[in-house]
């Protein structure tokens, strides 16, 4: 008897006319960013095999902020943002993308589809396609099955693109194969693919490693222009560069923040003159 | 849908004309070679009189609908391999399965004609002291039926198989092994009778299918035109998916997986749904491949059949639809001739086939003639070798 | 052990030293047909022996009592041959002779020595008849002559043949030897012996109960089979009916115990099998990465190498063995090597095409041992110390020949082992394995790394192929029988990781024993392959992954 009232109720509730049943209630959800922080990292512990690559770390970034990550090698710069983009699961902690997105339950297309895009430390572009299809590839879209079998460029992607290639220089070499470019260019494709692709906050790994001066600076104006509008994290080791765009450093040690604040108040600060800028001096 | 029709007719209207030259390009003519040659082979078989020099034995058109049914079952294994990058080596168990289906609605239509002169049982099954048809025999009898089984239930294994291995994220080799294991397991579960299809002979004996007599020049003719016309659908089907973005995106997932999962694609459902699709092919192919040959056995599960058919694509060029094709009719055509000459000497052939073509053919004959076509081709086009190909299908996305 | 006995008994009792050489040595055949010194034709058996040729049938017991007293052990052959109706003697001499059925009409020889005689026509030989008066006889005198054996085994083999048939005079000797008896293992095999009859004999229930208590927790079937007969026999009182039950049921589940035991024994053969086939694979694949489809070849080749070993020394199986595993670690070694030089190493980082070209080099490999040999399989012979088994009780009995290639298969195992840990190569490969760039720069030639490594696993898959010559027989598709389960392994076990190759060989092995009396032996195997593939699902990188970053 019980049994059959309970089903009633359960049933009442299904068809309760001011909720929407979960399984049709919309997964993508505005990124609630109304306390100005993008991404909060908290307590966050990993450790391979006893090393422990990310320690207790915590961070947190404001909406539109241009941050760069610095530390010495195995500092826990990159796992983290393995972390953060779900390559990496971590022993314990939290990272929330805005208020509402656990970024630690969802799958790297899912955490890509909110908005968060990456440029790895080795450039990755595919080899096999031209620049103008890897951008047609990274296009802000839907991304299932069906929809990319029938899709059809609209006239808007087109000029999305072709924005694109203006901003990364590379409108010469729309119909090259990604393959064929330089180190440089790769570089570049790559932080196209995620311009393309509008993301609310980047992951950007390293992004002058191999690239001359000039195109650092280009890459330095770029960066800088996208702030605001976007979040941005840098993970750079050429201080210059780091120095020419930072507005707020972060310096990891030993897989938990050891210093933040400007550039010149992390270069004075005495625990990271130690552990880091100091082999330099 | 009406946008997929569009696309179609776009595709064929410009693509299907101006491919040349692109990978899995070239569409038109090999479908116009294709067809041409089945209407003449099948006109010659059956206006011409035996005496007639260009007489086309019903032999032969058997042999070649066999080919042609092989070279679907290599399109099926470079959709997945040379695109997707996912080396398949148990192709052959979604080729069998689909024979099987195939095999059990002609079984079904041997009615009472079989040794036993059981209405309904097959003669194994009599033979077995089997009562009654097992519960996964009932509806084989009904064309339609049968036909959904051919592809549903190679497509059903192919998803589940797919869905497990690829949200798991096995690739590479431990996947080719797994794809193995699998037709593995599949050929030690068929040889068993208990399985009720046929054990140690598998199903044979097939008196007609649809009503008409298997044995007969015109059903053999219509087969074979049949398998032509499916093989030409397949291919240009393959063709029109790999060049939409659903194509793009396989081969990314091909070339960096882990990137194409940052830009936000689920590649494992792209690898399953390709994985599927490849796998029907295959058991179309099967399904086409029984009532030509007469036979279906669990030796079509074996693994060196299955790692033969990625040979083929190899030879012919893998990643490009058309090499796996030509691979397909080149390496069985000398089957047939190497067999008849010397049949000792076959497996050295396909073996000494396996090592060179790896070492000394990484893109098969495809990539040959294009590299010769390029070699001729360069005094004139220097500066933008690669990227004339492309540029057409670009352009026309730009305009 | 002959030599040994043969030694006991000339100190014991020296004139019946030249009947036991004539029975066990047959070098000294030469004397006992020449019949001056030995026993067989010491006068007085002599004359008996012509008394045995002209008596009827009823008188014939006495001179085989006699017979019995004065020849003691030397008459066991010829008592068999009687019971066994072989026993004729030529009529001119009235000398005894062993007349046997052979392949091509009959054979002829001495029944004491088993020496062959020239033959004779019908009429010149007669037979000497016997009935089942004698025959039971015989039995008897047979089993009482072992009784008092010198070798225990063989008085315990004694008693175990006469448990099926114990009657007054029997247990009469049964209880005179065990008196003597010095032996735990013949004794209890005496008591047990003594214990039946007193079941079936005794009056009183409590005797029975006695006896019962006392056969509880024995093996031998006749004790289960009289147990149960006793259970269900109304001739007994309802007490002993269920005393006899319960023991019964206390003996099955013993029974059962050893019945595990025996699947996990064979269990663990074919997971030391698995384990030969796979641990080659485990280098090449799990260390170097290299994944080599023509390894069940090399296997293969291994066995060939056995067979043809065998066929060049015809004579000496019993060594053949130790010089075939050297030779097919060599042979399959090289075969590995040259492999390696000529295909793979211009395959390097391409696993899928390397995949492709091995599976060519397997078809050819395969072909070519068609070609050469047959197609058909051939038989490998073990040798003597290899087969047989060890009788740990009667429902348990390990053969040798698996136990062998389980001590083996370990051996193996931590002789890699050791060479991966403790020698320079194995150093160099280690390091080869887990970064080629940084090796080379530290001086490592990758390139002699590679070879060697990948000669090593194939040498070991040639051994493997050795030890598999002995368990089955030896044909072109020997090696592809084992290749999918021996992946199976690497994988299940994780790759680049031995000792997971080990515990996973030696898991899938008994799973499969243990499932094969359930499911049958296909759906065994098939079973076991989809719990891998599903088992992959859930832990690609295996059993015992490789944690870190530089795994991935």
């Amino acid at each position: 008897m019980s049994a059959l009232e309970n089903l009633t109720a359960e049933g009442k509730e299904l068809l309760r006319r001011d909720q929407v049943w979960p399984f049709l209630m919309p997964k993508q959800q505005a990124v609630d960013v109304s306390h100005q922080v993008i991404l909060y990292v908290e307590g966050l512990n990993l450790s391979f095999d006893g090393f422990k690559a990310l320690n207790d770390l915590n961070l947190y970034i404001n909406d539109g902020e241009l941050r760069c990550l610095i530390g010495a090698n195995g500092a826990g710069k990159t796992t983290l943002m393995d972390v953060i983009t779900g390559k990496t699961q971590c022993d314990s902690g939290t990272v929330y993308f805005g208020q509402n997105h656990n970024l630690l339950e969802r799958s790297e297309p899912e955490i890509a589809e909110l908005g968060i895009g990456r440029k790895f430390q080795k450039p990755t572009v595919f080899e096999a396609h031209t620049v103008f299809d890897n951008l047609e590839l990274s296009l802000k879209t839907n991304k299932g099955v069906m929809p990319t079998l029938l899709a059809r460029l609209t006239p808007t992607q087109l000029d999305r693109i072709d924005q694109v290639l203006e901003i990364i220089g590379l409108k010469e070499q729309r119909f090259m194969l990604a393959g064929a470019l330089s180190h440089g260019q790769k570089q570049w494709l790559e932080i196209g693919m995620l311009l393309v692709s509008e993301p609310r906050l980047l992951l950007i790994d390293e992004p002058v490693a191999g690239m001359t001066a000039q195109e650092t600076e280009r890459t330095a104006e770029l960066l800088t222009s996208l702030a605001g509008e976007h979040t941005v994290i840098v993970v750079e080791h050429d201080m210059e560069f780091v120095r020419s765009i930072a507005r707020t450093v972060t310096v990891l040690h030993q897989g938990s923040v050891l210093a933040e604040g400007t550039m010149d108040q992390v270069q004075n600060n005495k625990d990271v003159i130690e552990v880091y800028l100091g082999e330099e001096a | 849908m009406s946008q997929s029709l569009s696309s179609i007719a776009r595709f064929s209207a410009s693509d299907l004309f101006k491919g040349k030259g692109q990978p899995g390009g070239r569409v038109a003519p090999f479908v116009a070679i294709l067809l041409a040659v089945t209407v003449l082979a099948s006109a010659a078989n059956l206006l011409l009189p035996e005496s007639s020099p260009f007489y086309v034995s019903t032999y032969t058109i058997t042999l070649l609908g066999k080919y042609l049914s092989y070279a679907m079952l290599a399109l099926a294994v470079d959709v997945i391999w040379g695109y997707c990058g996912i080396l398949s080596l148990g192709h052959g168990a979604f080729f069998a399965l689909g024979g099987y289906a195939m095999g059990m609605y002609l079984m079904r239509q041997i009615g009472d004609r079989g040794v036993y002169g059981h209405p309904e049982l097959p003669d194994f099954m009599v033979f077995l002291d089997w009562s009654e048809l097992p519960w996964y025999w009932l509806g084989m009898d009904q064309f339609w039926f049968a036909m959904l089984m051919v592809l549903a239930v190679p497509g059903l294994l192919a998803y589940i198989f797919g869905w497990l291995a690829f949200r798991s994220r096995v690739t590479g080799v431990y996947l080719s092994i797994m794809t193995q294991a699998l037709t593995y397991a599949l050929l030690l579960a068929f040889f068993r009778n208990e399985m009720g299809f046929g054990g140690n002979n598998g199903l044979t004996d097939f008196k007609d299918i649809l009503g008409f007599d298997l044995q007969s020049d015109t059903t053999r003719v219509a087969l074979f035109a049949i398998t032509a016309l499916m093989l030409a659908l397949t291919f240009i089907t393959s063709h029109w998916i790999m060049q939409s973005r659903l194509g793009k995106v396989v081969v990314a997932i091909r070339d960096g997986e882990a990137r194409a999962r940052f830009l936000g694609y689920r590649t494992d459902n792209f690898k399953v749904w390709l994985f599927v699709y490849s796998a029907m092919i295959a058991a179309i192919a099967g399904a086409l491949y029984v009532p030509q040959v007469g036979i279906i056995n669990p030796g079509e599960f074996s693994p060196i059949n299955s790692i033969e058919i990625v040979i083929w694509v190899a030879v012919g060029g893998r990643g490009t639809l058309i090499g796996a094709i030509v691979g397909a009719l080149l390496v069985n055509y000398a089957k047939t001739r190497f067999t008849a000459i010397m049949p000792d000497g076959w497996l050295f052939a396909l073996g000494a086939l396996f090592v060179l073509v790896t070492l000394f053919l990484p893109k098969g004959l495809v990539g040959v003639y294009d590299q010769l076509k390029a070699h001729f081709a360069q005094p004139q086009s220097k500066s933008d070798e690669s990227s004339t190909p492309h540029q057409e299908s670009a352009k026309e996305a730009s305009v | 052990m002959k030599r040994y006995l043969a030694l006991c008994c000339c100190l014991l009792s020296l004139w019946l030293n030249p009947a036991l050489n004539s029975v066990y040595a047959e070098t000294d055949t030469g004397k006992t047909s020449t019949g001056e010194t030995t026993t067989a034709s010491s006068p007085h058996i002599q004359q008996l022996l012509t008394e045995l040729t002209q008596k009827s049938l009823n008188k014939a017991v006495p001179v085989l009592e006699k017979l019995e007293q004065s020849g003691g052990e030397a008459m066991l052959p010829l008592f068999r041959t009687m019971l066994d109706g072989n026993l004729y003697f030529i009529k001119a001499n009235r000398q005894v002779i062993s007349v046997t059925k052979a392949e091509s009409g009959k054979a002829f020889a001495n029944v004491f020595t088993g020496e062959p005689l020239p033959e004779f026509t019908k009429k010149q030989i007669k037979k000497i008849r016997v009935n089942n008066r004698l025959r039971g006889y015989l039995r008897d005198a047979i089993a009482r002559i072992q009784l008092s054996s010198s070798d225990p085994a063989a008085r315990e083999k004694a008693v175990r043949n006469l448990l099926s048939d114990l009657d007054p005079s029997t247990i009469e000797a049964i209880q005179s030897a065990r008196v003597n008896e010095s032996n735990t293992a013949v004794q209890e095999m005496m008591d047990l012996a003594l214990a039946m009859h007193k079941l079936t004999n005794a009056a009183l229930a409590v005797d029975q109960l006695e006896a019962i208590e006392a056969l509880s927790g024995s093996l031998e079937s006749e004790v289960r089979n009289l147990l149960a007969r006793v259970s269900e026999s109304e001739n007994y009182e309802p007490a002993v009916n269920k005393a006899a039950a319960s023991a019964l049921v206390k003996i099955q589940d013993k029974v059962e115990f050893y019945a595990f035991i025996d699947q996990l024994f064979f269990g663990l053969s074919l997971g030391s099998v698995l384990l030969l086939a796979a641990i080659g694979l485990a280098i090449t694949f799990g260390v170097m990465g290299v994944i080599n489809m023509a390894h069940g070849e090399m296997i293969m080749l291994g066995a060939y190498t056995t067979y043809v070993v065998q066929l060049m020394l015809p004579n000496h199986i019993e060594y053949s063995l130790w010089l075939a595993i050297p030779l097919a670690f060599i042979v399959s070694g090289l075969m590995g090597v040259l492999i390696e030089r000529g295909v793979i190493r211009f395959l390097h980082g391409r696993p899928l095409e390397t995949l492709l070209a091995t599976f060519g080099i397997s078809l050819i490999l395969q072909q070519l041992v068609r070609t050469i040999f047959s197609p058909l399989n051939r038989q490998v012979a073990s040798p003597e110390w290899m087969s047989g088994s060890i009788e740990i009780n009667p429902v348990l009995s390990l053969t040798l020949n698996r136990l062998y290639i389980l001590a083996f298969a370990l051996l193996v195992f931590f002789l890699l082992q050791l060479i991966l840990k403790k020698t320079s190569l194995g150093l160099n490969v280690r390091a080869v394995s887990q970064n080629r760039n940084m090796a080379r720069a530290m001086g490592v030639r990758s390139d002699w790394v590679d070879a060697m490594t990948f000669g090593l696993g194939s040498g070991i898959a040639g051994i493997a192929g050795v030890a598999l010559s002995q368990l089955t027989n030896v044909g072109p598709n020997l090696g592809q029988a084992y290749i999918i389960d021996s992946f199976m392994v690497v994988v299940f076990g994780g790759v680049g990781n031995l000792l997971g190759t080990l515990v996973a060989a030696f898991s899938l092995g008994i799973a499969n024993k243990f499932l094969e009396p359930v499911t049958g032996a296909v759906l065994a195997s098939i079973l076991v392959l989809v719990f891998i593939i599903l088992f992959i699902q859930k832990r690609p990188k295996g059993l015992f992954p490789q944690k870190g970053r530089a795994a991935e």
